[in-house]
């Protein structure tokens, strides 16, 4: 048993920062990430105007070096609403991401653990919300609770819940088998010590992947719940909903469609490929053909 | 204490529900250790001798059914909450698995692990548990234990991971130790190394060990009581001396001739033709009936022959006791 063969804490962060510097596209995804937080922050510092600097002498101008973007049919500079709507968007992703990790994670962890008619009863209410498309259940559970910000955020967490659910209780199943468990269970360990100490630590991998490759789908749903109205309420900016509102104008103002979406582009992209190379790192049985080329040279 | 067993089993039988029906995994079994003593349990893979010791301690599947009275110290484990068993059995119960690979978390610190039975039962503080752990590390003869106490266990070997996993095992210094074919996974000189480990912490500290094993060179080595089991059922027991020099039933007499001979290199080995009955129909009569070079008469077929003393504590399970003698250990 070699040391390098075994995976401690402190190693495994240390490989998956080398992993993430050495990979070309990964170093992209995490240097686009880092900027969109950045902006996401400081956004409305770093922005040339406001959000809802209404100009009506310069409605629909194409990208200019006063305005790189262009304006829309207010005047609004694009730029800026871009911008300061990268916050709404990370918002949104991390925080109901964040519940559907927490809420998936505590179920997947007692259906895996105690098994019998709990695990029954809560994986099969998973199913049922797995069994709908996401858009279609987001927009059911913002129509029950109406549209705006909160709400959006809850349908989204909710939504994707269940694959958190999933990937939890799969990664205990094994786990629980081992025999560390079991030398837990004999020397009187309680369940939620075993649970928290001994089967989450060993579930983390798949979990840290799960979350960052969902962070990616969870803003696309915002996006599209904006776009249909349902997301955050004008003025506010959102990607989703500036699609919206210049689809109108699609044919003599492109700048207002393709800006807020190859934000969302550029957003879903870089999450997934900090997911897929943090797959690489965490979770060897999946090796990539990235991976395999790079190991075998 | 001398007198009283540290855990005193009386009819222990166990039901596994399984697909194919309920499976007889342990047929009724009475066997105690005590203060200071250790009992072997020998037999064959699936001859009962785990799942008694697991199923009287608790750890018996969820899909099993125990029966008979277990008593840990004077208390009736099968009348206890299951919070009382999990408590009882933290403070007062060691395990040491059989394979130190998979025994160890493979996220967590040695130490964590060897303190985390001392923070759950003696309500130990980190500081506390981790400077205990030191302790105990060294004193399963770990070199320097104040470093190694952060290491993880990919970092050790076999037989060293065999110590950590003794280590948590003796956390809360209990009162048995119960040690599941804990050399199985290791090389020859490593288990022999264990072994020593074992005694010589009995010997200090006065615990009582149940030692599961199909080595019976392990057994001669260590133990003072043995208890044969096959199919479920203890076929024979007593102090190992009488029961090495004089084995009695004819499946310990075939068990102990089957164990290589140095002397006889290059000649077959003796094995016992045949396999053991299945736990879903054990049979009325001797289970070893359909294996036996003896096979006495019709009785031995369809009735249980009890446990009958053969002199002292010396007991067996047989119709036709062997009167044999000259075996060695």
């Amino acid at each position: 048993m070699s040391e390098t063969t075994g995976r401690s804490s402190e190693g495994q962060l240390r490989r998956t920062l080398s992993a993430l510097r050495h990979d070309p596209l990964a170093f992209t995804g995490s240097a686009v990430l880092v900027l969109l937080v950045v902006v996401g922050v400081a956004g409305t510092w770093l922005a040339p105007a406001g959000v809802n600097e209404v100009d009506v002498d310069r409605m629909l101008q194409a990208p200019s070096w006063a305005h790189p973007f262009g304006t829309d049919e207010l005047g609004r500079d694009v730029l800026s609403r871009v911008m300061i709507a990268a916050r709404v968007s990370l918002q949104v992703g991390l925080v109901s991401v964040g519940i559907a990790l927490t809420v998936g994670t505590t179920l997947g962890l007692l259906a895996g653990y105690y098994r019998g008619w709990l695990d029954n009863v809560l994986m099969r209410c998973m199913d049922v919300l797995f069994a709908f498309p996401v858009l279609l259940l987001a927009v059911a559970i913002v129509a029950v609770l109406g549209p705006g910000l909160l709400t959006a955020t809850i349908a989204v967490g909710v939504v994707y819940t269940p694959i958190f659910a999933r990937v939890t209780r799969a990664g205990v199943l094994s786990v629980r088998e081992q025999v560390f468990v079991r030398a837990a269970i004999s020397i009187g360990a309680s369940d939620l010590r075993i649970m928290r100490r001994h089967v989450l630590p060993n579930i983390a991998a798949p979990l840290i992947v799960q979350t960052s490759l969902s962070l990616a789908f969870a803003i696309l749903s915002e996006a599209a719940l904006s776009f249909l109205g349902l997301g955050v309420q004008p003025p506010e900016p959102a990607w989703g909903r500036m699609l919206y509102d210049g689809r109108g104008f699609v044919t003599e103002a492109w700048w207002l469609g393709v800006f807020p979406g190859a934000a969302i582009f550029l957003t879903v992209l870089a999450f997934n490929l900090v997911g897929d190379a943090l797959r690489d790192v965490l979770d060897p049985r999946q090796l990539t053909v990235s991976e395999a080329r790079r190991s075998s040279t | 204490m001398s007198d009283s067993p540290v855990l005193d089993v009386e009819g222990l039988a166990v039901t596994i529900g399984t697909r194919r029906g309920p499976a007889r995994a342990v047929a009724g079994v009475d066997w105690s250790v005590q203060a200071g003593q250790t009992l072997a349990l020998v037999g064959e893979s699936g001859s009962g001798k785990s799942m008694s010791v697991l199923a009287a301690t608790g750890l018996a599947p969820r899909t099993a059914r125990v029966t008979g009275r277990v008593r840990l110290l004077g208390t009736d484990l099968t009348e206890v909450s299951p919070e009382r068993r999990r408590r009882l059995r933290g403070r007062h119960v060691g395990f040491v698995f059989q394979d130190p690979m998979t025994s160890l978390n493979p996220v967590l610190t040695v130490g964590r692990q060897v303190s985390e039975a001392g923070e759950e039962h003696l309500g130990l503080t980190r500081r506390a548990a981790r400077a205990r752990a030191v302790e105990l590390l060294d004193l399963v003869g770990i070199p320097s234990a104040a470093q190694r106490v952060d290491a993880y266990p990919h970092q050790f070997s076999g037989g060293m991971r065999q110590r950590v996993v003794i280590a948590m095992a003796l956390a809360c210094e209990p009162d048995l130790l119960i040690a599941d074919e804990p050399t199985t996974a290791l090389d020859v000189t490593t288990q022999a190394q264990i072994v020593e480990l074992v005694a010589d912490l009995q010997h200090r500290l006065g615990t009582a060990v149940v030692w599961i094993t199909h080595d019976l060179g392990v057994v001669a080595g260590i133990a003072d009581t043995v208890a044969v089991m096959y199919a479920g059922r203890i076929v024979e027991q007593g102090p190992v001396d009488a029961v090495f020099a004089h084995p009695a039933h004819p499946y310990t007499v075939a068990l102990l001739a089957a164990r290589p001979d140095p002397a006889a290199r290059g000649a077959d080995l003796v094995t016992i033709p045949g396999a053991p009955p299945s736990p879903w129909e054990l049979p009325t009569g001797c289970a070893f009936f359909p294996r036996c070079p003896v096979r006495g008469d019709a009785r031995c077929e369809h009735e249980l022959p009890p446990l009958v003393p053969v002199s002292g504590r010396h007991q067996v399970r047989t119709f036709y006791p062997q009167a044999t003698d000259g075996e060695d250990r």
